[in-house]
């Protein structure tokens, strides 16, 4: 409970301060943040922009928060995301089953390439004692290079161009692709203005994969033995080993789950919206985002869901005021860094939240006095 | 033969970013407070130097201004850390994402929404001695001040024992939360003129991919040089060449290795580094106490 | 005119009162000792003298007939007094010298450390009071009693007049207890007041001049020790008559062995031994106790018996199945089980709760999970068992184990390895800290489980808790065996206490 209000105590600094740099550059925070309530809500394709928007962060969100609960800071969301987009790729492209063997077969597989690539940072923390901060953020970059270096792989290349084809149509995700486009899509789309708006947007499957994820993850958890064991090492190391637990395996096995669920991020980004790897210059930020995400979260599966929607919507609808006011959307981020600022330091929110609990009871036993009297 | 001269040139010139934030990173643990956000003090340095050197014509001011940029958000990590006891490592994150936030932010807003810097005129960088940029034979200075703070003066045995056993430097009567905030702010000082370093002295401008997880490599030069400044400042050469060699042997003829093959070995490099170095951990006993 | 007084002296944390309306005078070059139980509130009080805790108001103290308010360790220092903790406060990785001027380093032109200087007064310090170390060595490779003989210069290079010692001896060997001893007779002579806390009562009768007796938190008296016996003092301290053995039955004789251990070796992590050539035989139905100091091998001999660290050579093996090396669950389920030295890092997971602990070895087996799912009401009957069995408060099986006092989270650990009924075993350090009702119930529960026939090496610090559980005892020093005595032996010691003080320095004799 306490750690819900000090995430929202937490958000409302990263407005109030947002706002506060926003005026010392001169513009309006007020306008600033009307313009991106309503780039995110006023219309059904913005919300549909957002879900979109939010899947791969409650897939990154979640990685992250897993490998919190092990005692784990996984920086590697980045590079685990560009594994499993690359092997959706690959396979969504070179092989076309009937897509309910293909769509299987790729996730599947994709995510476990990421989770190997997880796991890779389990083990040298665990074998090698190597901090995974350190080992997850070179991690990242070696897989931006070696996808770039794919990417330009004879047969896959698109050519004349920095990405790789497309893949298959049997491996897409996206929802009624072809029906929307159809003239019996279009002609009934027609009729139905809301929906029209919101199928306009890539809307993908993915969204369901990440609820289910979510529910998955929080079983684990909170239900299995499996789950019992990797927070014991989390929160105690020593008396872990002692109790039996295989610490080192249960560190290596955390950071191939917490792949596992970066990978999928990427595969199903790459399923659903974007169908092809591009070469980059650097990371497109969903991992990263994810730590925002988990971070706000405190690392609860549900706290997850909800502030990776409240990220997405915050990225998207931040996005508009650059249009809109010429503001930097980077006021975004700073409002993240501050967030997560605040986060850090519970103890100083402690004291006025107290403050404030005790002026809300007050106010009620004083409410009570004067009913009485 | 002259290529190999330039090599080495190189590695000096790349490995100069880096060995400001290392000594900025050894500077705050040995004091005892875990710094991971040198990325973000960096990046905020190297956004500042550069707009300062555009703004005033004057390098050394732009220099001047990337550590003091790279401060102030040392400031926040300080007080959260010493005075309010968080969660070092988070924080540390927090740095990250304000540095980088604040610095494209501001770019835009000086520079008429453009997420990079206009590039600095060459005369307007920071000048040459014998074919070195100035900031390298500052980096080696910096190492040596540092190495000899440590060893010779109050200042350095203070710091350290704050990082060690600082209930033994309080009853010693050493005002550990004081040398603390030397420790971090100092670090932050000096991950902004790593960034500046880079900003107004290797490349000429600003852009938002220009740190890229130098910050990070930096710690591992650190851990790799035993959190010791002679050390660090040895591990970043290694690693400086590394890069250099990225350069140098992309320029070779006949050379068919992919460019992004040789841009990840530096931080596969890093990587092997870590793991069969990490081992032996001499971290300061009281990190992140 | 007394040197330091103390008046009417209260300090509170919050609803813990520490000590409460202390009074009491030392004069000028007095030894000066402090006796009371754990937690009686003489560290607490000797840290509010030295500056650490600011007293409540209405208590004053009294320094050289003057009213001082002693805001810092700082400023404590810079009125003479001086303070050496029980855990020391020195940099390891410094040399001698480094520590001693740490804080007031003297300066050369106002930049270098002037260490010259330091080490010039330093060597006339150690002349004058005829104690010597050498200060270049590193702190981290002095014996303990070199490392206190360092903190006791600390004060000296201050000029604290005030000497104030929280528990020198507790981990020095008798050799080094004895040039200690000579040590404070020598700074008495030279005039230096010295306030020592101690709960060995031969020690006061050996050094000191008077004896402020405390009792949770209360100011009991002061006494003159010439005057006062040994007997007097330990039952002043305790406030009733001291009854040092508990109450067991004789263990009945027996040629089986539950736990065998045999040339045992372990190395440390400098690879170094630190359990040399060690062998050991339990037997069911007794209580072994190992006596020793705190440092001689203990730690790492737990470790490699309980698979947490491994053994170089030499093998364990429990009713006549070789464990050596095998992992700690494996080792756990051959009926092995511990009651570790560190509760809250080893025993605990503090986050988990009261339930969570006590199946934390178990939970991935049935009852308590099936198909990998937990069950949570079999964890929670299991729990309520326990905890009405073991009396563990509070009685709510989910409460966080964290917020359960010392007695209560040893009682957790006590439970969960009783129920689990193994053949052997180890408690170590089982009463640490804990306060008196506590340890009864611990060592009643210890005794109840030896006559169900099982097998219990408790290895304890405290002399007085192996001598009064243990029915064989054996001592370790330096990682070997240097003694070890039976029921026989035992009842036929005079003075067994010192005997078992004699090998736990090393002397030898003590094995057939």
């Amino acid at each position: 409970m306490k750690k819900i209000i000090i995430s929202l105590f937490s958000i409302l600094l990263g407005f109030l301060i947002g706002g506060i740099v926003l005026k010392l550059s001169g513009i309006s925070p007020l306008e600033a943040y009307k313009v991106m309530f309503y780039g995110s809500f006023s219309q059904p394709n913005y919300i549909s922009y957002i879900i979109i928007r939010s899947t791969p962060l409650i897939f990154t969100g979640l990685s992250v928060a897993f490998a919190f609960k092990t005692g784990l800071f996984n920086i590697g969301a980045e590079g685990q995301f560009i594994t499993g987009a690359l092997a959706a790729t690959f396979l969504g492209y070179y092989f076309n089953f009937n897509p309910w063997l293909q769509i299987p077969l790729v996730i599947i597989v994709g995510t476990f390439a990421a989770s190997l690539y997880g796991g890779l940072a389990g083990f040298f923390k665990a074998r090698f004692g190597v901090h995974e901060v350190l080992s997850t953020i070179m991690l990242n970059w070696l897989a931006l290079y070696i996808s770039n270096y794919f990417v330009f792989y004879e047969g896959i290349r698109r050519p004349d161009t920095e990405t790789t084809e497309f893949i298959n149509q049997s491996s897409s995700l996206t929802l009624f692709e072809d029906w929307k486009i159809s003239e019996v899509g279009i002609e009934w789309l027609n009729q139905h203005e809301i929906l029209k708006s919101f199928m306009r947007p890539p809307v993908n499957a993915g969204i369901f994969l990440a609820l289910i994820a979510v529910i998955v993850v929080w079983v684990i958890l909170e239900k299995t033995s499996f789950g019992f064991k990797l927070k014991a090492t989390g929160f105690s190391l020593l008396a872990s080993k002692y109790a039996g637990i295989n610490t080192n395996a249960k560190m290596t096995q955390s950071m191939m789950i917490s792949g596992a669920l970066a990978g999928m991020a990427g595969v199903t980004h790459v399923m659903g919206v974007s169908k092809n790897v591009a070469v980059l210059a650097a990371h497109e930020g969903y991992g990263f985002d994810g730590i925002a995400v988990a971070l706000i979260g405190s690392t609860h599966p549900f706290g997850v869901l909800l502030s990776s929607f409240f990220l997405g919507t915050l990225k998207y609808g931040g996005q508009k005021i650059q249009s809109a006011l010429e503001a930097p959307s980077e006021v975004i981020s700073i409002m993240i860094g501050v967030i997560i600022f605040f986060i850090a330091i519970p103890s100083v929110l402690e004291l006025p939240i107290e403050k404030i609990k005790t002026f809300f009871s007050n106010r009620r036993l004083q409410k009570q006095v004067n009913t009485h009297e | 033969m002259n290529s190999l001269v330039i090599l080495f040139s190189t590695t000096f010139m790349y490995s100069t970013p880096l060995i400001f934030t290392s000594l900025g990173g050894v500077v705050s643990e040995k004091s005892g407070v875990i710094n991971i956000g040198l990325e973000g003090m960096m990046t905020f340095g190297a956004f500042v130097a550069s707009w300062m050197a555009i703004t005033t014509g004057n390098p050394w001011l732009g220099f001047l201004a990337g550590g003091l940029a790279g401060l102030i958000l040392a400031c926040l990590h300080a007080v959260a850390s010493i005075l309010w006891g968080a969660n070092q490592v988070v924080s540390g994150m927090a740095m990250n994402f304000l540095g980088s936030g604040l610095s494209i932010f501001l770019c835009r807003i000086f520079f008429e929404g453009a997420s990079m810097t206009p590039p600095l005129d060459l005369s307007l960088k920071i000048p040459l001695i014998y074919n070195q940029y100035a900031t390298v034979y500052l980096a080696f200075l910096a190492t040596f001040i540092l190495w000899f703070i440590f060893k010779y003066t109050r200042l350095g045995l203070r710091l350290i024992s704050s990082g060690e056993h600082p209930k033994a430097a309080l009853a010693a009567g050493v005002n550990v939360s004081l040398y603390r905030y030397f420790g971090v702010l100092s670090s932050g000082f000096l991950a902004g003129l790593g960034g500046a370093s880079l900003s107004i002295v290797i490349v000429s401008n600003f852009r938002p991919t220009l740190i890229s997880g130098q910050g990070f490599i930096a710690l591992a030069a650190m851990i790799f040089g035993k959190w010791n400044p002679v050390g660090s400042m040895l591990a970043c050469l290694f690693f400086g060449f590394s890069q250099a060699l990225v350069v140098y042997v992309g320029g070779i003829e006949g050379m068919t290795v992919s460019s992004q093959i040789l841009s990840a070995l530096p931080y596969v490099l890093t990587l092997i580094v870590l793991v069969g170095f990490m081992g032996k951990s001499t971290a300061p006993s009281a990190l992140g106490q | 005119m007394t040197f330091l007084e103390l008046k009417n002296l209260t300090k509170t944390f919050g609803s813990c009162r520490a000590f409460h309306q202390i009074n009491i005078a030392i004069g000028y070059g007095e030894v000066h000792a402090i006796l009371g139980e754990n937690g009686a509130g003489k560290s607490t009080l000797m840290k509010t003298i030295y500056g650490e805790h600011a007293p409540d108001l209405g208590g004053e103290i009294y320094l050289r007939g003057e009213k001082v308010n002693i805001t810092s360790t700082s400023h404590a220092i810079s009125l003479g007094i001086g303070m050496v903790h029980q855990h020391f406060r020195l940099v390891r990785p410094f040399s001698v010298l480094q520590n001693i001027v740490l804080g007031i380093e003297p300066r050369k032109f106002g930049l270098f450390i002037d260490y010259q200087l330091a080490r010039e007064k330093i060597e006339s310090i150690m002349k004058e009071f005829n104690f010597y170390v050498d200060l270049d060595a590193k702190i981290e490779s002095l014996s303990v009693g070199t490392q206190q003989r360092v903190e006791i210069l600390k004060l000296l290079y201050r000029n604290a007049e005030l000497l104030i010692l929280d528990e020198p001896t507790a981990v020095l060997t008798p050799q080094e207890i004895k040039d200690f001893y000579l040590i404070i007779k020598n700074l008495k002579s030279k005039g230096k007041t010295i306030l020592i806390i101690t709960h060995k009562l031969h020690e006061i009768k050996e050094i000191a001049d008077k004896c402020t007796i405390i009792r949770k938190g209360e100011f009991i008296t002061t006494l003159i020790v010439k005057n006062s016996s040994e007997q007097e003092l330990a039952s002043k301290m305790v406030g009733r008559e001291v009854n040092l053995h508990v109450a067991k039955s004789k263990a009945k004789p027996t040629e089986l062995k539950s736990l065998e251990i045999s040339n045992l070796v372990v190395l440390n992590s400098k690879i170094i031994p630190a359990v040399k050539n060690f062998s050991l035989k339990l037997k069911p139905g007794f209580i072994t106790g190992l006596a020793g100091i705190d440092g001689n091998g203990q730690s790492e001999l737990v470790k490699a018996l309980t698979g947490l660290m491994k053994v170089n050579s030499g093998t364990v093996t429990i009713n006549n199945k070789n464990i050596t090396n095998l992992s700690p669950l494996e080792i756990y389920q051959n009926k092995l089980g511990m009651i570790p030295e560190d509760r809250q890092r080893v025993g605990l997971v503090l986050d988990f709760s009261i339930q969570e602990n006590l199946v934390l070895q178990k939970i991935g087996q049935a009852p308590f999970s099936k198909y990998g799912f937990i069950l949570t009401s079999e964890l929670a009957t299991f729990a309520k068992k326990l905890i009405e069995r073991f009396d563990i408060r509070p009685t709510d099986p989910e409460a966080k184990a964290q917020t359960l006092s010392g007695g209560n989270q040893q009682k957790i650990i006590l439970a969960r390895e009783i129920e689990h009924n193994p053949e052997v075993l180890i408690a170590f350090q089982p009463t640490r800290g804990l306060d008196v009702g506590a340890i009864e119930y611990i060592h009643k529960e210890l005794i109840k489980l030896r006559d169900t026939n099982k097998a219990i090496l408790l290895i304890s610090y405290e002399l007085d808790e192996i001598l009064s559980l243990s029915d064989e005892i054996a001592v370790i020093c330096e990682g070997t065996l240097t003694a070890y005595l039976d029921q026989e032996e035992i009842q036929k010691t005079e003075n067994l206490k010192e005997t078992l003080g004699f090998y736990m320095a090393g002397g030898v004799g003590g094995l057939k």
